[in-house]
């Protein structure tokens, strides 16, 4: 929608343009020049900080200061961070895969009439967006179920998500039934149209979903601080930095520990550095996404907005 | 999101198919286990409940908890900042609208995209990082600081300053979603209908005036939309981000109400009587809701559940 030519109405060429107009508009850049630096600035100084040698006050605010990649590899050498990075990704890719499914299945169903209980199981599934247990009741019952220090602790609440269902199912509906019937009329089960017929036809929801899911599983961290904090080999990235940054003490020893081999008296990994570098790498995969995949994004509320 | 499922009416009922329910199943599962089974867990707000004992070997306490938040004073203090912190982001959502409309002025559509990329993507980076941001930008030695020290001016650390906690905390929302925000009006503003912007030329209006009697009021039921389900989280400030900032010094007035059910409940280990917060705090949102949306339907004519 937004990506056609005629976004901005009334953009008609007028012969005569007032003062105040053009006053008007070099105002309008300027402010546009001013947010852009604003929201660009705080990760541009830190991708700055991580590439600088030594970290001086004052000093690789606009250029890297000794511009070296030390940090990084030292960063990946201290304990911990490899495996973090690893179950980062897994929980992206797992997670997103499961909620694709599972949701894109689901709102499937809930355009069939043949389902038993429709209505009742749709209204089940969407009164979950306004009611909830609440936090302690929610962790009450995962520890119930034994997921406390589990992976599936990640993925699996998450599994369903009744906002995305509701996208996927108005997606569906839209779409021409003649395909789907046809291919009843020449047996297939309802798998098989779903897998064969429905997905293939969804793309652009399931892209738009799968993109949502994975960035919020890249940046979930809480779910990690409740339930999974005594476990050190299910710390994700996030997490990982959350604990850098409140444990400065920690993280002074664990680099103190590691300096007896890679002591080098210029490009030392100091506290900030650290901190500096391992933001970058956990903000990375979005910013370089992003700008890619951004009418996903804008499609999934264009959506909502119409159902809204 | 509406779930009512009138408007898609078929003529023919169709037959049943139990095939399709087992495939269903499994997913409700899931969405009974992660989200009704915590609503079983209500209950234990009425007791004394200890970890690792049945329910019923707990005292039965009745409404007690649910007295004891109502006469605390702590109460008051939580629900005080949440209220503040909400009020403040209310104030600020005229914003995002202010926002689309100043990006339509953009001719240039490279510019145009450009700074819609580079404005919407701070929401897409996770609260600890937001932090980290602001660490390296505000903490005693950070950017700001060190700039400070240059010229010779005394330190200033906003991260642990009581008194700036609200207004600090509102710019950083405001930093993290306006451009996300103003997505939903650049949409709105693609769907105004063309012929009014003619019909306004051709009554003299620049483009000022399009933007002030076309452009905004073409805005408004999106904008109304948007306040109604503000007010109905009103008590929903969320935790993350005041998890993330949180410290000692600031920490009684950053505490939310979300914060403070988490600390009681999780931290502390009082289970019992962070339920009760919890579903208080529930029951006051769906009251919100209802009015949110008993205020839609009059003023709309639709409503926004």
């Amino acid at each position: 929608m937004t990506r056609e030519k005629k976004l901005s109405p009334g953009r008609k060429k007028t012969i005569r343009e007032s003062t105040g107009r053009k006053v008007f508009v070099v105002w309008n850049y300027l402010f546009f020049l001013l947010l852009i630096l604003i929201c660009a600035f705080p990760l541009y100084y830190i991708l700055v900080q991580s590439l600088s040698g030594s970290i001086v006050a004052g000093k690789g605010i606009l250029v890297p200061y000794r511009f070296t990649f030390s940090n990084y590899r030292d960063v990946f050498r201290m304990e911990g961070i490899l495996d973090s990075l690893l179950i980062s990704v897994s929980r992206t890719v797992i997670g997103t895969v499961i909620t694709v499914f599972c949701c894109m299945l689901m709102g499937y169903l809930f355009t069939k009439e043949e389902l038993p209980g429709r209505r009742f199981f749709y209204r089940m599934v969407t009164v979950t967006m306004y009611v909830s247990g609440g936090i302690i009741p929610t962790f009450l019952v995962i520890r119930m179920y034994g997921l406390i220090n589990s992976f599936w602790v990640y993925v699996l609440p998450t599994a369903v998500s009744a906002y995305y269902i509701i996208l996927i199912k108005t997606y569906i509906e839209g779409l021409p039934s003649s395909v789907e019937e046809s291919a009843m009329l020449d047996g297939a089960g309802p798998m098989t149209i779903f897998l064969r017929i429905i997905m293939p036809m969804s793309l652009p929801i399931a892209a738009t979903i799968a993109v949502y899911a994975s960035v919020y599983q890249w940046n979930s961290w809480f779910d990690n601080h409740i339930y999974t904090f005594t476990n050190n080999a299910l710390t994700t990235m996030q997490y990982k930095l959350y604990k850098f940054l409140n444990q400065a003490e920690r993280l002074a020893e664990q680099i103190e520990s590691m300096s007896g081999d890679t002591s080098r008296l210029d490009n030392a990994l100091t506290p900030q550095g650290v901190r500096m570098t391992v933001t970058v790498v956990a903000v990375i995969p979005v910013m370089m996404i992003y700008p890619f995949l951004q009418r996903y994004f804008i499609k999934g509320i264009n959506i909502g907005a119409v159902k809204g | 999101m509406q779930t009512n499922l009138s408007q898609s009416i078929r003529p023919r009922k169709k037959k049943r198919n139990w095939q399709l329910f087992w495939i269903l199943l499994p997913m409700l599962i899931l969405v009974v286990m992660f989200h009704y089974v915590p609503l079983a867990g209500w209950a234990l707000s009425l007791f004394e409940y200890k970890p690792g004992y049945p329910l019923l070997q707990n005292k039965f306490i009745g409404l007690k908890y649910f007295q004891m938040i109502l006469t605390k004073s702590t109460t008051r203090r939580v629900m005080r900042n949440t209220l503040i912190f909400s009020s403040l982001d209310f104030l600020t959502l005229p914003l995002p609208m202010l926002l689309a409309v100043l990006l339509n002025e953009i001719r240039s559509d490279r510019f145009r995209k450009l700074a819609q990329v580079i404005t919407t993507l701070p929401h897409f980076i996770s609260w600890v990082i937001v932090y980290s941001l602001a660490f390296a930008l505000f903490s005693s030695e950070g950017l700001l600081n060190q700039l400070r020290a240059e010229l010779n001016l005394p330190a200033q650390s906003i991260l642990t300053d009581r008194n700036a906690v609200y207004w600090f905390q509102t710019l950083i929302a405001l930093w993290k979603g306006l451009g996300w925000s103003a997505i939903i009006y650049i949409a709105a503003i693609a769907g105004i209908d063309q012929e009014l912007y003619e019909a306004a030329t051709v009554d003299g209006a620049g483009r000022f005036r399009c933007a002030l009697h076309v452009t905004i009021p073409g805005l408004m039921p999106t904008f109304i939309v948007l306040m109604l389900l503000r007010v109905s989280n009103f008590i929903n400030s969320g935790i993350d981000q005041y998890y993330v900032f949180q410290n000692n010094i600031i920490y009684n007035n950053i505490e939310v109400l979300d914060l403070y059910v988490y600390t009681v409940g999780l931290k502390k280990q009082d289970y019992s009587y962070a339920i009760a917060a919890g579903i208080m705090k529930s029951f006051i949102s769906i009251a919100l809701l209802f009015i949110a949306n008993t205020t839609a339907k009059k003023v709309r004519g639709e409503s926004i559940i």
